[in-house]
């Protein structure tokens, strides 16, 4: 579904990302693991296209993504859930979602909306409610949903569990999984690199700009060097 | 009956300096930035609609047409040409592009139509006797104040009910996060100017209509003014640009009227100062801790 291909990314003089190559196939849950600035939100925000990389290619669905701006992606079936949330906060929630659904059919937003309020009941409780004044757990399920308006084919989320207390890491985290079941295709990026392992059919470690290790969410979670580095010894 | 005339006037005045308003707070809501050029649109507006009703013989209502056309052009012109290079330049960069454009547009009006001063023929003329020999209120301020109502109105249900409206309060919020819902940041800014500038030649023409001089730097002090009432009222707000420009208009009619005409700007920029103290964000400015 999606093949990164030996990307190179800068910023400036700084060179964020060295040579980097990944794939994302059908239906799979993949996760980016790695330290803070380590590269994760640039790899992810170069294939959303905010970020330009300098060499290779990145190919969704088999069609090459280069010079193509950031938002002519999303109706191509590419949803981006950014660091941070980044959800509108003086809009209300519904208004996010319907955000969300800017590229889609006038037809096709009551039902989705129906659907997202369906893996987030919360959401519906507080449709009304200006989404600066959700707690940081509900702005995270907003920002989910907002990704999900748009029907994607492929859901990028990057760092889904940040700053969130421990109740609802495990909550998002279900989330994903019954997201997985449902049959999307999930590339997570995250600094819980447990939890990421646990739900990912495959990972890859990134360290400084580089890939250093991928296998099976399993495989990584039983390697000495990972269990040393990211799980804690 | 004089306050309650000046009252009125203080009104209508506001009601134009709204209107200018609204399109600084437009464009520093989703550029960022301080259009200072905006002033000199009023201006251009304010030809176009003289020439049209004066050399072209043109109802007023065409005059007015012409105006909004000429003005939205232009101001999709500037933002292309002028500001969008500047995307991500510093602030300052982007403000002093802004100041030579406005010099650019007084000294292009300067060269196309002479220095001197023209009398602006009002698009209505005579007044609505309330209270005969006491209390009057002039058709121009009449349509001054309407015209604030349904663009207010207008611009609230824009922004609030239709697709193309939240879009741009999204981008104004977050433009990379605009982008990844699909949004064309670009064109929307493109919208922005637009609409913001179609404002501003309606504003000129009531300006104009209500006091009737018309030269190159036609644009700068109403402008300047304007843009005070957006700070005041909180700029990025829609509604304080509405309570900023009345209030400053009524301010300064009142200054003028109880205290001095010389003084009458001194007055508006320490009532502004003193609000600005109480509260940085202006008067409706907006602000949202953020959540963890
Ligand atoms: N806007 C930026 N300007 C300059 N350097 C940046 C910028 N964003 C990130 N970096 C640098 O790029 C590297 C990777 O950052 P990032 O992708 O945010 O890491 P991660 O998401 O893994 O924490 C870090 O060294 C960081 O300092
Ligand atoms: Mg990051």
């Amino acid at each position: 579904m999606l093949n990164v291909n030996d990307i190179n990314v800068y910023y400036g003089a700084i060179h964020a990302i060295k040579g980097v190559s990944f794939q994302v196939n059908d239906g799979e849950v993949v996760t980016l693991i790695g330290a803070n600035g380590a590269g994760k939100s640039t790899i992810l925000n170069t294939v959303c296209g905010l970020l330009h990389s300098r060499t290779g290619s990145i190919e969704f669905l088999g069609q090459n993504l280069g010079g193509i701006p950031a938002h002519k992606l999303v109706e191509r079936g590419l949803a981006h859930v950014p660091e941070g949330r980044r959800i509108f906060q003086h809009m209300s929630v519904e208004e996010n979602l319907e955000m969300g659904a800017y590229t889609q059919a006038r037809a096709s937003i009551e039902p989705n909306l129906e659907r997202v309020y369906e893996q987030f009941p919360r959401l519906k409780e507080r449709r009304k409610q200006v989404a600066g004044t959700l707690s940081g757990g509900e702005q995270q399920m907003l920002a989910m949903g907002r990704g999900l308006m748009s029907n994607p084919k492929l859901l990028m989320l990057d760092e889904p569990s940040m700053g969130l207390a421990p109740i609802l890491v495990e909550q998002i985290f279900d989330i994903i999984k019954r997201l997985h079941q449902a049959g999307t295709t999930i590339l997570l990026v995250e600094q819980n690199a447990r939890m990421a392992l646990s739900v990912a059919d495959r990972g890859y470690v990134l360290e400084t700009g580089k890939i250093v290790a991928t296998g099976t969410g399993n495989e990584l979670l039983q390697d000495e060097a990972v269990k040393k580095a990211y799980l804690g010894g | 009956m004089s306050f309650l005339n000046n009252v009125i006037t203080g009104v209508s005045l506001g009601s134009i300096y709204a209107i200018i308003a609204l399109g600084y707070t437009m464009v520093y809501g989703i550029a960022k930035m301080l259009n200072f050029a905006h002033g000199d649109i009023i201006m251009v507006g304010a030809y176009m609609c003289f020439f049209a009703m004066g050399s072209f013989s043109l109802p007023p209502a065409a005059g007015v047409l012409l105006a909004v056309v000429v003005c939205t052009v232009l101001g999709i012109v500037i933002e292309r040409l002028a500001y969008k290079p500047l995307r991500s330049a510093p602030s300052l960069a982007v403000l002093i592009t802004a100041i030579g454009v406005s010099y650019l547009l007084q000294n292009s009006a300067q060269l196309l139509w002479g220095a001197d001063t023209k009398t602006f023929r009002p698009l209505v003329e005579g007044s609505l006797v309330l209270v005969p020999d006491q209390l009057s209120i002039s058709y121009v301020a009449v349509l001054s104040i309407a015209c604030c109502v349904v663009v207010m109105i207008a611009l609230t249900l824009f922004t609030g009910q239709t697709k193309m409206g939240k879009a741009m309060r999204a981008c104004s919020e977050d433009k990379a996060a605009a982008q990844l819902m699909g949004i064309d940041v670009n064109a929307t800014i493109s919208m922005t100017f637009a609409i913001g500038s179609a404002l501003a030649a309606v504003a000129g023409v009531l300006m104009c209509s209500a006091y009737p001089v018309l030269s190159p730097t036609t644009g700068s002090m109403p402008g300047i003014r304007a843009f005070t009432a957006a700070v005041f009222g909180g700029i990025g707000s829609v509604p304080g640009a509405l309570l900023g420009g009345i209030l400053l208009g009524v301010i300064e009619t009142f200054a003028k009227a109880y205290i001095s005409t010389a003084l009458s700007d001194a007055v508006v920029f320490a009532v502004l100062i003193i609000v600005l103290l109480v509260k940085p964000a202006g008067l409706m400015g907006k602000y949202v801790p953020e959540k963890v």
